[in-house]
């Protein structure tokens, strides 16, 4: 016998039955919110900048380029970004940007993403990978912007996955939620901002 | 990790001692107790979550095996690999064998309570590979050569002028006491231990069954970059750990950083599920899944069964009187505070622990905090009958109980101890009315002083107000049944 076999043995025997040979799919009812959402927009940036995530709005694609380069001025932050291939098409030129369309190195000080969908019950972004989503342009870099269409808000996040259900053909490798900069509260319980991943998240929301 | 859950009462004497524990400890009251509150203020209803988070724990551990298949079956449509381990050194065994399959040299770990069950890192490095903990926590106490002291904030112990000698120490840098200074050299002296690995090892919080996923939950990112950035990946983690659905997920993920650090959500909470895309970038080429049991199925449907529901969330340990005092190295093992003096024992055999579901006043504080409604009291009781009934108790515990026993069987015999008993210790006291020494219980004494009983026995004051009452409503006694019953109807 297996240790598999082993294990499985015992749980039976714990349970006093033998294994079902099917468990339906528990159907609960929607679970409360802990935070209810009155207002999809509204609350979403109020707990996205709780969470010290900053945010700003802009109303189409195009306008993006120039709220980065207002953003990275008021930062002092370099002009100089990797981001995702879905966002070559904006024109980063015209506002003084370079933007590269790879994945990031360590040295890369910006990174630039689109974002699945926004979460408003905690301010959170919702990031999957793929072959043109670099799940590490959101990790490496010490700034995050992240593009969030506002027609991709939703409440709660049993939306977000009911959404990502009806998009995607099967779960990506990775699915990110992420809300705020990375931070660490390890030394003498003191909240710390910016420990391996992100210093600044910043959000543009679009429309 | 070494057992120490044997010596329980020498390691509460030495941190008890220890005056800079002492004062680091006493930091701790204000920290994470008060976030939690401060953050359910903001909550409508916790009550109804904590409803929902224990009905569906406990839904998982009806049906464990069914969903463990199911997760095992998802898991490697997805092209994850799953082992299943007996024990804590078969899990390391397994973790060994893919590492030298796949020419590890490099590990970078996040944290994980299994591998410190396990003790994981003493086999890698012993076969001859670096592991580095990522976790700021971790990687302080991996510096110090010290175990754990809470699951959620492991180096809760440490000062920041501890903190800040080790990293002279090790890393040649001057001394500071400038916390985000502190933080800041551990990311620079990391990130080129994430880029440089080979292997990444983590534990997992929650293993999704209808997707085949593991969970992880972090704030630091370290356990993104964990998952992400090395060649193959391996997730450590316990069999009770599945959650039937994303919608269970979506549930827990509200109870859990809440209770745990106040927080609304941690950091980053991310899904992994399966291998690299192909033509992806980034992501393990190899990913791999150990359940480890490690003595978590023996529990199953015995009366220590409800410790399986714990989702590790620290909000016990927060709130313990006795944590708070002793701090987490007194257990002596992984899990500290109210769940580790149930799960030490319930692991590792009760005889290797005996002193630990004793170590605890049952004022409940635990009980009321637990966002899955774990009874822990109650299940630290049912371990202090079995140490009685398995006679592992000492001789003269037992024998009082014995005594009790008898004596709370003979309703006389007990009026007529109290009685006397009372009366002595009255006289065993001095002119202010207190105990300073007890024969047999200096233990007790030690620390505090015991009042004198005063005036009559409560049974002695009852019988005088019934008597009393008596008088006022005059029942008669000397009226046969019958009598009595026509009485009442009048
Ligand atoms: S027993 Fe409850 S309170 Fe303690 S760690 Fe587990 S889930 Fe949290």
């Amino acid at each position: 016998m297996s240790a598999r076999d082993r294990i499985l043995e015992r749980v039976r025997a714990g349970l006093k039955r033998p294994t079902p040979v099917s468990v339906a799919r528990p159907e609960r009812s929607l679970a409360p919110m802990a935070r209810p959402v009155s207002h999809l927009l509204n609350d979403f940036i109020a707990r996205a900048e709780s969470l010290q995530s900053t945010v700003a709005q802009v109303a189409d694609l195009n306008a993006v380029p120039a709220a980065v380069a207002e953003y990275l001025q008021a930062q002092g932050l370099p002009r100089k970004s990797v981001i995702w291939p879905s966002l070559k098409a904006l024109d980063w030129f015209s506002s003084g940007l370079t933007a590269e369309a790879r994945p990031p190195v360590s040295e890369d000080r910006l990174g630039i993403t689109e974002t699945f969908c926004g979460i408003a019950e905690t301010g959170t972004l919702l990031l999957h990978s793929g072959v043109d989503h670099f799940s590490t342009t959101s990790l490496l870099p010490e700034t995050h912007i992240a593009i969030l269409r506002v027609d991709r808000l939703v409440e709660r996040m049993e939306q977000a996955f009911a959404l990502m259900q009806s998009e995607l053909d099967q779960l990506p490798r990775a699915t990110n939620f992420i809300s705020g900069p990375s931070r660490t509260a390890d030394i003498e319980q003191t909240i710390v901002i910016g420990a391996h991943g992100p210093r600044r998240v910043h959000i543009i929301l679009v429309g | 990790m070494k057992i120490r859950s044997e010596q329980f009462k020498g390691n509460v004497r030495k941190q008890l001692a220890d005056e800079a524990l002492q004062s680091n400890l006493s930091r701790f009251g204000g920290g994470f107790a008060d976030r939690r509150r401060d953050a359910l203020v903001k909550v409508d209803d916790f009550e109804a979550l904590r409803d929902r988070g224990a009905s569906i724990r406990a839904e998982v551990l009806e049906n464990l095996d069914y969903w463990l298949l199911k997760f095992e079956a998802e898991a490697q449509r997805r092209g994850t690999q799953v082992h299943w381990a007996e024990t804590g050194a078969e899990a390391n065994q397994i973790l060994l064998n893919i590492a030298r399959n796949a020419g590890v040299q490099r590990v970078v770990k996040s944290k994980s309570m299994v591998s410190e069950e396990s003790g994981l890192n003493e086999v890698l490095t012993e076969a001859g590979m670096t592991v580095t903990e990522t976790d700021l926590g971790e990687y302080i106490l991996q510096l110090a050569n010290e175990p754990p002291s809470h699951i959620i904030a492991p180096a809760i112990h440490k000062s920041r002028d501890e903190v800040s000698a080790l990293f002279e120490k090790h890393h040649g840098t001057p001394r500071t006491d400038d916390i985000p200074s502190l933080c800041e050299e551990a990311r620079g002296q990391l990130r080129p231990h994430f880029l440089a690995a080979d292997m990444g090892v983590s534990g997992g919080n929650f293993l999704i069954a209808e997707t085949g996923s593991v969970t992880i939950v972090t704030n630091e990112g370290n356990g993104r970059m964990v998952t992400t950035l090395p060649r193959v990946h391996v997730a450590m983690t316990g069999i009770e750990k599945v959650l039937p659905t994303l919608e269970d997920l979506s549930a827990i993920l509200r109870l859990l950083p809440r209770s745990a650090t106040g927080q609304d959500i941690t950091n980053y909470v991310s899904i992994l599920t399966g291998v690299r895309d192909e033509g992806a970038m980034d992501g393990p080429q190899e990913n791999h899944v150990i359940l480890v049991d490690n003595g978590r199925s023996r529990l199953l449907g015995g009366d220590l069964h409800d410790a399986l529901r714990c989702i590790r969330c620290g909000a016990c340990m927060n709130h313990c009187p006795v944590y708070q005092n002793i701090g987490g190295h007194a257990y002596g093992w992984v899990y500290p505070g109210p769940i580790g003096a149930i799960l030490t024992p319930a692991f590792l055999g009760l005889e290797k622990a005996l002193d630990l579901p004793q170590a605890s006043t049952l004022c409940a504080a635990c009980e009321v905090v637990c966002p899955v409604r774990i009874p822990l009291p109650d299940l630290m009781r049912v371990l202090r009958e079995k140490e009685l009934t398995q006679g592992l108790r000492p001789w003269h515990e037992r024998l009082s109980i014995r005594l009790w026993r008898w004596l709370a069987l003979h309703p006389g015999w007990y009026a007529f101890a109290a009685r006397w008993g009372t009366r002595l210790l009255r006289g065993m006291a001095g002119s202010d009315r207190l105990l300073h020494t007890l024969p047999g219980l200096d233990g007790w004494t030690q620390g505090r002083d015991m009042p004198a009983p005063q005036g009559e026995t409560f049974r002695d004051q009852w019988r005088k107000k019934q008597a009393a009452e008596r008088k006022i409503i005059p029942i008669r006694l000397d009226s046969s049944p019958s009598e009595k019953k026509a009485g009442l109807k009048k």
